[in-house]
């Protein structure tokens, strides 16, 4: 989804230190079209008895997703665009593998509907070139929508990182987490 | 040709060609050796055996893979456990519930409950009708010197017979009509939401969202079309109603196995699903490290592991401990610590 003055190409950056906890992505999340008026956006606080630190987590769009590959009614594709498309209402039997599975925490099961639902940034507003609801309203700009360059701009120090070490597995993703510059890979345990 | 004979899936094809054979046996005992056959619905016939092959071959490569051959294993075995009367009562529970009513659709929205409902319950009695009818299970017949009563045979046996004219004839002769009346107006009720859902409209694709709809469609239509010429028309756009009927029920069935109706079959492991949650509670939950609150069966958590090593996954972690152990909130949290670990190292908070 390239910008449209600079042809240069959208990606979503996330840098969970500057989220405050407002909610507003929450909200904004629930007017996204393609999650039925349900916020798919995770923001809570990460140990709370010990911090008031807070994260937020949206669908980092792994390039092998665990999620789809888990899944036992093939519910979840990923497109050629590489946005990993929530589960298909018609194949998904609520088994919850890929809210398990997931490595970052991200796919949302509901009993009732028996069916998986997750962030897939706004495609929706996203495939047409428009900004997800999230990053439209996040006042820290925790979560941001824009071109390298211009993130570039924006935080000198830091520089956008999409590979991620859990255990023995390294998972690439299409969205960015802001780190301090010389690091290439995050080792989250 | 043979170069595509070797990459087919041997067990599944295997499977394909016994269902296959057994439709086609079935066909001839039926129909007592094709004697109650009706020639003119062979096009049917062979767009149905050809379904019961692909369904059989893609629904047995289904199974296969590592998650889903993981439930299908699970269920039965929990089926068949010493818990047998619990779990085939809560299993006709879910029939009801879940493929009959299609709660869980209700829960998604009640439009597209309805409009599911009344295409899928369309689709039932119609195939309830054709299957049996195409395959030579069913005729009707006079009896000799009674022109007034029609005598309806099943295998070959007399099962009853209603009086031409009655309701019970109107019902039976018209009942391909309300099937298509009820899939018509539930295909209408999808149309709609597809062509307003501004989250459909981003995601939904032609081959898959709405060729099974125009499909639906034209069925239902030409169907209709069929009792509209002879009730209305004097039969004078039959040979185009009946031609076009069946072109779109035989695409139906090519399509059958491949696209969006697979679903249909798919439906089944759902009710697995539940009962494979139902015992993995009672055996017990796992709880997080970091939340220290339970979150999923320690069963599904143990299955989980090694179904993601199965596919590629290995989420061991250096103490030979395993990342799938920790909830989705405490996944999260650990990624947040990590790096906030991180910042605190680069020297500042933000960059």
């Amino acid at each position: 989804m390239p910008d449209n003055t600079s042809g240069e190409p959208m990606e979503f950056f996330i840098d969970m230190q500057r989220c405050i906890g407002c909610n507003a992505c929450e909200m904004a999340c629930a007017e996204c079209e393609t999650n039925g008026q349900e916020s798919m956006i995770h923001i809570h606080y990460v140990d709370r008895p010990f911090s008031v630190q807070t994260t937020v987590q949206v669908c980092m769009h792994c390039e092998e997703p665990a999620c789809a590959n888990v899944c036992p009614a093939d519910a979840i594709t990923l497109g050629a665009d590489g946005i990993v498309h929530t589960a298909k209402t018609s194949h998904c039997i609520g088994c919850s593998n890929c809210v398990l599975a997931c490595p970052f925490g991200v796919p949302k099961k509901s009993d009732t509907k028996e069916l998986m639902m997750k962030c897939n940034m706004c495609y929706d507003r996203t495939s047409v070139g428009k900004k997800p609801m999230c990053a439209t309203v996040c006042p820290s700009q925790a979560l941001y929508f824009g071109t390298r360059t211009e993130i570039a701009e924006k935080r000198p120090n830091s520089i956008p990182v999409n590979h991620f070490g859990f255990g023995n597995e390294n998972v690439k993703t299409k969205v960015n987490i802001m780190m301090p510059k010389g690091y290439s890979f995050l080792k989250v345990k | 040709m043979l170069k595509h004979l070797h990459s087919l899936n041997r067990k599944a094809a295997v499977n394909g060609l016994i269902a296959t054979a057994l439709t086609i046996a079935l066909v001839f005992i039926g129909s007592r050796n094709l004697q109650n056959f009706d020639p003119a619905l062979i096009g049917y016939l062979a767009g149905t055996v050809f379904a019961v092959f692909g369904v059989t071959y893609r629904y047995s490569v289904w199974i296969q893979r590592p998650a889903t051959q993981l439930y299908w294993k699970r269920s039965l075995q929990f089926l068949f456990s010493k818990s047998f009367i619990t779990y085939s009562l809560l299993g006709l529970k879910l029939v009801f519930q879940n493929l009959l009513i299609q709660k869980f659709i209700f829960k998604r929205g009640t439009t597209r409950w309805i409009g599911h409902m009344l295409f899928a319950m369309g689709c039932l009695l119609g195939f309830a009708i054709t299957l049996p009818l195409t395959f030579g299970w069913i005729h009707f017949e006079f009896k000799p010197g009674d022109t007034m009563n029609y005598y309806a045979h099943f295998f070959g046996f007399e099962m009853g017979g209603f009086e031409l004219g009655s309701l019970m004839a109107f019902m039976a002769f018209h009942g391909l009509v309300f099937a298509a009346i009820m899939v018509t107006a539930g295909v209408v009720m999808i149309i709609r939401r597809r062509l307003t859902d501004g989250g459909l409209i981003a995601t939904q694709t032609f081959e898959f969202d709405w060729i099974p709809l125009f499909l639906l469609l034209g069925i239902a239509l030409t169907g209709i079309g069929i009792a509209f010429d002879y009730t209305y028309l004097q039969g004078r756009t039959y040979q185009f109603m009946a031609i076009f009927h069946a072109m779109t029920v035989i695409l139906f069935l090519l399509y059958l196995p491949y696209g969006k109706f697979f679903h249909i079959f798919q439906r089944l492991a759902q009710l697995g699903a539940i009962l494979y949650r139902t015992e993995g509670q009672k055996r017990g939950m796992a709880i997080c490290p970091h939340t220290k609150e339970p979150f999923a069966s320690q069963l599904h958590i143990d299955d989980l592991k090694q179904v993601s090593r199965d596919m590629g996954f290995d989420f061991t972690l250096e103490d030979g401990s395993n990342y799938l152990d920790l909830s989705p909130e405490g996944k999260r949290s650990t990624l947040a610590k990590a790096h906030m670990k991180v910042r605190e190292e680069g020297g500042g908070f933000f960059g």
